[in-house]
């Protein structure tokens, strides 16, 4: 968790090998990620499962073909093999009735369900979500925090959110980690982070609008600013 | 700033563009064989980027073939020659318009839907999505419809010209009242193998040109709005200049 801007989905691209680091190193599974070759990569990637902001649904493929693409492109199995797990996939996210529409015709949760079927179709061992929660009515909140929740229990997979919905990871994490200012600010499970001597901690966790994260952007005396050009 | 500064700094910025595309090619052609053994990808390209583009194709080849065959005739009948017009017609075509004019044509329709396509898929993390899920974008979605336009483009040039030829003969032949049998025998007397095959190769550049810049543009756009209009803008602008540029030297070349 963090502020915006503060780098956290530049981590997770540097996990998904996307970035590399200009200093120090990722290890993912015992692997360092940027000492890779192209073909190593990929098969570490093969290992992950990644939930985008918007979902990043193919737009071209409905959703039945966005949650088989991994499937099409990484595996050789036949269609009567590719139909059921699609299926099991979109039937655990409860969209399973909707696989043959387009994804322009779907409501941002259900487009993040998808993808969330989509992430998890390859089976991975880690699966990463940049702000799975942005953007999204109380319901589909709540939708979405059940199947993170759940896949994260059922499966035994390793999770890292990327968030600043303190109350809602709050709830479902073991561990969080503050980010700000390119650097970890603090670390401990949720219950732990609420009783931080940290300032800027406890501002994230109660959101005040000032702090050590301040309100205004910096700016020069506004007395001098306002009445600037009478001078 | 100064001129010359502004100068180099400008032709510095056009190298290292022409550095990049050509890398973007070697790119491409290195990962063609893995997607030629998927040959569905590319028929859909070829379907979106060719098939769909037929209409404008075909309008403006019998409009650019009536206007030669008018202008061919005004011009032949002054020196009473009109029975040339056919062999006239077919050169200006197979040579020059039809590959020219078809590229012209390919950038408009199909090479901005190409980029924009494109840069909305790297706007929208799609092209990000692919590659945590192991695909690479590079080879799944741009050298596709590389090749569809590689195949598009001569194919197309071929229909430009046959109907183009076909516009010319409708108001020489039809309307002017030139001999029809002179029209086509004058065509087979004075067209030869190798102005057919010129035009075959500029159409295959003009091909390579109008995808790869296609391709490029989209697949480079800064992922903003602004960025993917930019980048459809100078998908029409660069193909145009490319084509006329690279048509000259075929043609320097190849006479």
């Amino acid at each position: 968790m963090g502020p915006s801007g503060t780098g956290k989905t530049t981590l997770l691209r540097m996990i998904t090998g996307q970035l590399r680091p200009s200093a120090g190193s990722v290890r993912v599974a015992g692997q360092d990620v940027a000492q890779l070759n192209r073909n190593e990569l990929y098969q570490l990637r093969r290992r992950m499962g990644m939930l985008f902001q918007n979902g990043a649904l193919l737009t071209d493929l409905n959703v039945f073909e966005n949650v088989a693409f991994p499937l099409r492109e990484n595996t050789q199995l036949p269609d009567s093999l590719i139909r059921p797990l699609v299926l099991t996939k979109l039937n655990a996210v409860g969209l399973r009735g909707a696989a043959s529409l387009a994804p322009s015709e779907l409501s941002g949760g259900m487009g993040r369900r998808v993808a969330l079927a989509r992430a998890l179709v390859m089976d991975p061992e880690l699966i990463l979500y940049d702000e799975p929660f942005s953007g999204l009515d109380p319901i589909s909140r709540g939708v979405v925090l059940r199947l993170i929740d759940m896949t994260n229990e059922l499966l035994g997979l390793t999770s890292i959110i990327v968030s600043h919905d303190v109350e809602e990871v709050a709830a479902i994490a073991d561990e969080i980690h503050v980010i700000a200012g390119g650097k970890v600010t603090a670390s401990g499970t949720p219950d732990a982070l609420r009783e931080s001597p940290s300032d800027l901690v406890r501002q994230f966790i109660t959101g005040a609008p000032d702090g050590p994260v301040a309100f205004h952007y910096p700016a020069p005396d506004y007395r001098a600013d306002l009445f600037g050009g009478f001078e | 700033m100064n001129p010359f500064a502004a100068l180099a700094g400008s032709l510095t910025h056009s190298l290292r563009k022409l550095g990049a595309v050509t890398l973007f090619l070697l790119d491409i052609l290195r990962r063609c064989p893995a997607i030629l053994a998927r040959p569905k990808l590319v028929t859909q390209e070829v379907y979106k980027s060719g098939v769909l583009s037929l209409v404008i194709i075909m309008t403006s080849g019998f409009f650019v073939g009536m206007v030669i065959g008018l202008q061919g005739y005004d011009s032949l009948s002054r020196l009473r020659q009109e029975g040339i017009l056919g062999a006239g017609v077919a050169l200006t075509l197979l040579k020059e318009l039809g590959p020219v004019v078809t590229a012209l044509l390919f950038a408009g329709r199909a090479g901005t839907a190409m980029a924009s396509e494109i840069g909305l898929m790297n706007a929208t993390d799609q092209l990000s999505a692919m590659e945590v899920m192991a695909v690479d974008p590079v080879q799944r979605i741009v050298v596709p419809r590389f090749l569809g336009a590689v195949i598009s483009v001569p194919l197309l040039t071929a229909i430009f010209n046959s109907i183009g030829i076909l516009g010319a003969w409708f108001i020489g032949v039809a309307v002017m009242g030139v001999d029809n049998g002179e029209f086509w025998t004058q065509m087979q007397e004075y067209v030869e193998p190798a102005d057919v095959w010129e035009g075959v190769w500029k159409s295959v550049a003009f091909g390579v040109t109008a995808g790869l810049v296609a391709v490029f543009e989209g697949y480079h756009s800064p992922p903003t709005a602004q960025g993917v209009g930019m980048a459809t803008t100078r998908t029409v602008v660069t193909t145009s200049i490319a084509v006329l540029i690279l048509d000259y030297l075929i043609t320097a070349f190849l006479l």
